[in-house]
């Protein structure tokens, strides 16, 4: 029950400060438009229809680039990390990239792909395979050696090694990965949306009714990004949860 | 060794054979032609001071560490093409925790490609052996120490090993549970006359479980002494208070403090 009440307490509060600032009148109504104008102005765009759309274009959006990620990610990332060497020596390329902004490479990607859907799919994937992979590789080479030695002396070969004890031995890690890839992937979505020619989209939604000082709407869609990051976080934590039940025992 | 254990290997009554191995770490020589042969059915316990290489033998014997010379042969086979069973010291790391208690028996068996009804067979058989009373559908993370590590010796018998190593198999166990899982180990080994050797920190439980025990010197590795335990099994705990299994007992700690001291 605590559990609950207290995440509803906080957004209680956080509403309470924020109703209490725009009834103060601490800035311009344009600018700071209160939780009951937004909440109206955001459920009406919602009855209208386009929002709707929106919303699902970010989520197909970033789920496609979160499954193409994964798919090279985790299998890139463990085949890696069970070849240490090999990590150690690909190991500053992955995390250059890994900490370069992936906004600075949409130019790039805008050459390689086009001014179309593939540029935002391809920029977010890139940059959540490469959290994902290094998730998955440092999670091979945490591995519990004495499972891998107790396989080996079963008579299971490096590549049933990999499959029956390193996967599972990674999979705490491997599932950290994801949970921050697929949020770095919802980030550089939205971004996307707003700055390469899109029509669609929360990120495109949010920089559209801001120029057109829609205000209650445009906090309205900034809350909206928050809750399906939020969601999706949620998600992965309870699979984490679920899936890895022998964590930390 | 002497000339007795010799003749054996040649009559193919030795189930591991030790000839010139040599290991050593960064310049330091741990085996300097190390020889050894062990009677198909014998539990061998293997014990010295600490940084002898006890571990480093049974790891290079079950094929876990490189060996740097020499050989080590199994009725003339080398452990790739031998069945065996390892019981690590660790069973918390050992078992596979994904895996429910049974399924973690399984899988050696499943490796070896069994046939399903086989594989059952062997897990009821195992179950029946070791008196399990507890459920092992569960997982090892639901069960004591004592459970997992039996767990763990089933699933190194399962394959019916030729040999099976146990890396201090109860040294992270109570001394109840310890005395308990030593007496079903004793029963199943003996019964099934299974080859074993077994590294132990223990001297009591060296004695205890062996039918012949291996003192090692500091390093480089040699035999302090080679000890016959002709104590009759069952040993249980009344084993350990009788008058010859303490005059044994005496004599390997006075082997032991001379192999400290480096006066062997």
């Amino acid at each position: 029950m605590r559990a609950f009440l207290h995440p509803v307490l906080g957004a209680a509060g956080f509403v309470a400060v924020w109703w209490l600032a725009t009834w103060l009148r601490v800035a311009d109504p344009v600018l700071l438009p209160s939780p009951v104008d937004t909440w109206r102005d955001t459920v009406a765009e919602f009855a209208r229809g386009p929002l709707w759309n929106d919303l699902l274009r970010t989520v197909w959006r970033t789920v496609q680039a979160f499954a193409i990620a994964t798919a090279i990610g985790v299998p890139l990332g463990l085949a890696l990390g069970a070849r240490e060497r090999v990590y150690r020596a690909v190991e500053f390329v992955v995390d250059f990239f890994r900490s370069t902004p992936a906004s600075a490479l949409f130019p790039l990607f805008l050459i390689l792909f086009g001014v179309g859907e593939g540029t935002k799919v391809a920029v977010a994937a890139f940059g959540a395979t490469l959290v994902i992979l290094f998730n998955a590789a440092y999670g091979v080479i945490n591995a519990r050696r004495t499972r891998v030695l107790a396989a080996r002396v079963m008579g299971a070969g490096e590549a049933r090694i990999v499959w029956d004890v390193l996967l599972w031995e990674a999979m705490p890690q491997i599932l950290v990965g994801m949970r921050q890839g697929v949020s770095l992937a919802l980030v550089i979505v939205v971004v996307a949306e707003m700055f390469i020619g899109s029509t669609d989209g929360l990120g495109q939604r949010v920089i559209v009714a801001q120029a057109l000082f829609e205000s209650g709407l445009m906090y309205g869609v900034i809350f909206l990004t928050g809750a399906l990051g939020y969601a999706f976080n949620l998600l992965f934590l309870v699979a984490e949860k679920r899936l890895v039940r022998w964590g930390g025992k | 060794m002497d000339d007795g254990v010799r003749s054996e290997a040649a009559t193919g009554e030795s189930a591991i054979t030790v000839r010139g191995l040599r290991k050593s770490f960064g310049g330091l020589p741990v085996y300097s032609g190390f020889d050894l042969d062990v009677r198909r059915g014998d539990i061998l316990a293997i014990f010295g001071p600490n940084g002898c290489g006890k571990s480093t033998f049974i790891n290079m014997a079950a094929g876990l560490m490189p060996i740097d010379g020499g050989s080590i042969l199994y009725g003339g086979r080398t452990v790739r093409q031998t069945r065996i069973g390892y019981v690590f010291q660790n069973y918390r790391e050992a078992l596979f925790p994904w895996l429910r208690a049974e399924e973690n028996i399984r899988y050696p068996l499943r490796r070896l490609g069994l046939p399903r009804r086989e594989i059952d067979r062997r897990l009821q058989q195992l179950a029946t052996d070791f008196q399990v009373r507890f459920d092992l559908r569960r997982y090892p993370y639901e069960l004591s120490g004592g459970q997992q590590q039996l767990v763990s010796v089933m699933r190194a018998l399962a394959v019916e090993p030729e040999v099976l190593f146990l890396d201090e198999p109860f040294s992270a166990l109570d001394y109840e549970t310890t005395l308990d899982l030593r007496a079903l180990l004793q029963d199943v080994l003996k019964r099934l006359r299974v080859t074993t050797i077994l590294v132990s920190h223990d001297l009591e439980e060296s004695i205890a479980l062996s039918d012949r025990l291996l003192m090692l010197t500091r390093r480089p590795t040699a035999v302090a002494d080679d000890v016959a335990v002709d104590l009759p099994w069952p040993r249980t705990s009344h084993t350990l208070s009788e008058p010859s299994f303490v005059a044994l007992k005496r004599r390997c700690l006075d082997v032991f403090e001379a192999a400290v001291a480096g006066r062997v």
